[in-house]
């Protein structure tokens, strides 16, 4: 039985492919048009997944949707409905997209399943999943465990914007809901726009931004504008948001409230906006806490399963597992809407189908590693058409002369087996650093990355080790965990450093690993374990048996705005583009001297700036 | 015509009928809009629509 499952239309396309209720393939469509969060419809991705399985768009039983067009539809006009005339700029922007494609999902999408193997339409059973029971779906049933609570938060699918759910063995019950438009995600996406960051994908930074200042307008934003009650159910006060009627986020009201108008696009940042970005955290974690306690009171579950955007909020995520509300807490690695298409095929499998659901201890991601991988003879071919110049080394060496590169303080390309799914580079698809130098940081994020100064690193480290060196002991595999850096590992700052705050923290070495450890000492750790990467988790032995450090920075392996690298011609030129030093994919290791100089560009200018 | 059946499936079953003479409505103000102009994007604000 094959279950196709798919993501499209709004952000972050993609495409899953499930045999018999295991995962053959998962792809976000932006890796192959290498468009950031590219909505499109996943051709590529979809063509991927069956080349994986090895098989046709004949061969697929179900295909199936990940949300439901005609009850978003239904929100949209009974929205507008409620705040006419005000809502009529935005009635106008969206209603000629709806009339003109988004209503006629049904056929479009027969119609692009069709064209993947050039045939007027694909006839076979189509199905629509809700948009929160695809991520519920995509929580529980990848998740290791027997029963859990699942709580899903995002922006908005259909109507809800957080749901609770419970799930045992095959069964997922959605058990309450919050709705559209009282949205944790929206909440967080407003204070990215007003912070001066783009809106479903700034949220991140302003994540990284929080550490810096100091939460003073939480109390603020708890008296105005959330209503937070005890079991985590929330209400906005509307009359601050614009975006049921406008096309913006925030409103007048808003911008009264913190005294100033948003911060323009890639202007300084100030004290205002790191403070702001701390409050809207703490505000966050809030609420993940409360509902997360509600949730454990309701099902009566001692383990919880995390997705939709917010699940992506690791520093909240972090601070529940300290909480230690659940015995564990298991979050999916695609918890945005790419994730949904990976939900919505295995909610067919168990939920419309009915079948049976065997755990064993073990997630069903497979380490997220769920993309394409080449060949070494393949490796060889591409990289040669492109023009690169490398050598062809045995595995051993691979290993070796990764680890010379890295002690020598030089930034590495790392492109070895299938590429992740999901947001994360999680050893597949990265760019490595030695944790221990004091400068790197900096020269990753101005230098290679070409980003904001102020954006932390996370490390990589060896499962075995990773308590020798954070406040955790638990598997993080899909560096979903904040945890702080043990106390023992950290410098005692002097007066002077004592007295710094925001943007000068970053010039302070504040542990053993200063590129890792985010000012507030936190850190996004991903947990490397021999049985899902394999070569990745030797790197780091070698590395730890060199330098005694068995830590390395580990980040996505892209530039700023660049989808993340998913062959070895995207690896080469971004290799080329960036001051990356060595490129390691698969065998063959390459080094930026010996390269045609003809083949240098101007790499930073290609992507918008996310 | 698959897509005024999928409607009409969807006002019974939330029993949503008064939202009949809006989707009549829509169907020809939207067809005039869609005449009129191109696809609108709208770049600060989440995908809601």
């Amino acid at each position: 039985m094959l279950i196709l499952g798919i993501s499209a239309f709004y952000h972050d396309s993609a495409a899953a492919l499930v045999r018999d209720g295991q995962i053959v393939a998962a792809a976000q469509e932006e890796r192959f048009t290498r468009k950031k969060h590219d909505p499109s419809f996943p051709t590529n991705a979809v063509a991927y997944c069956l080349e994986e399985a090895g098989c046709r768009m004949a061969d697929i039983d179900h295909v199936v949707f990940y949300d439901k067009p005609i009850l978003k539809f239904e929100r949209l006009l009974e929205t507008y409905l409620a705040t006419v005339p005000r809502g009529f700029r935005s009635f106008r922007t969206a209603i000629p997209v709806w009339v003109k494609e988004k209503l006629f999902q049904k056929g479009m999408l027969r119609k692009k399943l069709g064209q993947i193997e050039g045939v007027k339409s694909w006839e076979g059973s189509l199905l629509f999943t809700e948009h929160h029971q695809s991520h519920a779906a995509s929580a529980f049933f990848a998740s290791p465990f027997k029963s859990a609570a699942v709580l899903t938060m995002d922006g908005v699918g259909e109507w809800c914007t957080t749901s609770l759910g419970h799930g045992r063995e095959n069964k997922l019950d959605i058990l309450r809901e919050i709705r559209f438009p009282h949205s944790l995600g929206l909440l967080y996406s407003a204070f990215t726009y007003y912070t001066g960051f783009k809106v479903n994908s700034g949220e991140y930074k302003v994540m990284g931004l929080a550490p810096y200042g100091k939460p003073v307008y939480a109390q603020k934003i708890l008296d105005n504008i959330i209503d937070l009650k005890d079991d985590g159910s929330f209400r906005l006060d509307q009359k601050y948001f614009n975006y049921c009627t406008g096309l913006t986020m925030t409103s007048p009201a808003f911008h009264e409230l913190f005294d100033g108008e948003p911060r323009k696009p890639e202007t300084p940042l100030t004290q205002r906006e790191m403070d702001l970005a701390a409050s809207v955290q703490v505000v966050t974690e809030e609420a993940v806490s409360r509902l997360a306690r509600y949730a454990r009171e309701v099902t009566g579950e001692r383990h919880l399963c995390l997705a939709g955007g917010v699940a992506l909020n690791c520093v909240a995520n972090g601070k529940l597992l300290k909480e230690s509300i659940y015995d564990d807490i298991w979050i999916q690695p695609a918890a945005g809407d790419a994730g949904g298409a990976l939900g919505a095929a295995l909610a067919v499998w168990h939920q419309y189908l009915g079948e049976e659901r065997q755990t064993n201890g073990k997630d069903f991601m497979e380490g997220s590693y769920l993309g394409p991988a080449f060949e070494q003879s393949e490796v060889e071919k591409r990289l040669s058409d492109a023009g690169a110049i490398f050598d062809v080394v045995s595995d051993d060496d691979v290993i070796s002369t990764t680890v010379d590169a890295l002690a020598e303080e030089k930034a590495v390309g790392w492109m070895q087996g299938r590429m992740e799914f999901g947001p994360r580079a999680l050893g597949g698809r990265s760019i490595l650093g030695d944790p221990r130098s004091p400068t790197m940081q900096k020269t990753l994020n101005l230098k290679v990355k070409y980003r904001e100064s102020f954006r932390p690193f996370a490390p990589s480290v060896r499962r075995e080790d990773v308590s020798d060196w954070f406040d955790l002991d638990t598997d993080s595999p899909y560096m979903l965990l904040v945890a702080e850096v043990l106390e023992s590992r950290r410098y005692t700052p002097n007066q002077d450093e004592k007295e710094l705050f925001g943007i000068d923290l970053l010039n302070v070495p504040r542990s053993e690993v200063p590129a890792i450890t985010h000012v507030d000492y936190s850190a996004r750790v991903q947990t490397v374990h021999k049985e899902t990467n394999p070569r990745y988790w030797d790197l780091l032995t070698a590395f730890k048996a060199r330098t005694d450090c068995p830590v390395l920075v580990n980040t996505s392996f892209n530039v700023r705005g660049e989808p993340i690298v998913c062959t070895p011609e995207d690896a080469f030129h971004c290799f080329m583009g960036t001051e990356i030093e060595r490129l390691v994919v698969g065998n063959c290791v390459m080094r930026k001297e010996d390269q045609p100089a003809h083949l240098k560009k101007d790499y930073k200018e290609e992507f918008e700036l996310d | 015509m698959e897509l005024v059946r999928e409607l009409w499936d969807y006002m019974s079953t939330r029993k949503k009928f008064w939202l009949l003479p809006i989707l009549i409505m829509l169907g020809i103000f939207g067809t005039l809009i869609v005449l009129t102009q191109g696809t609108a994007v709208a770049p600060f604000i989440y995908t809601l629509f």
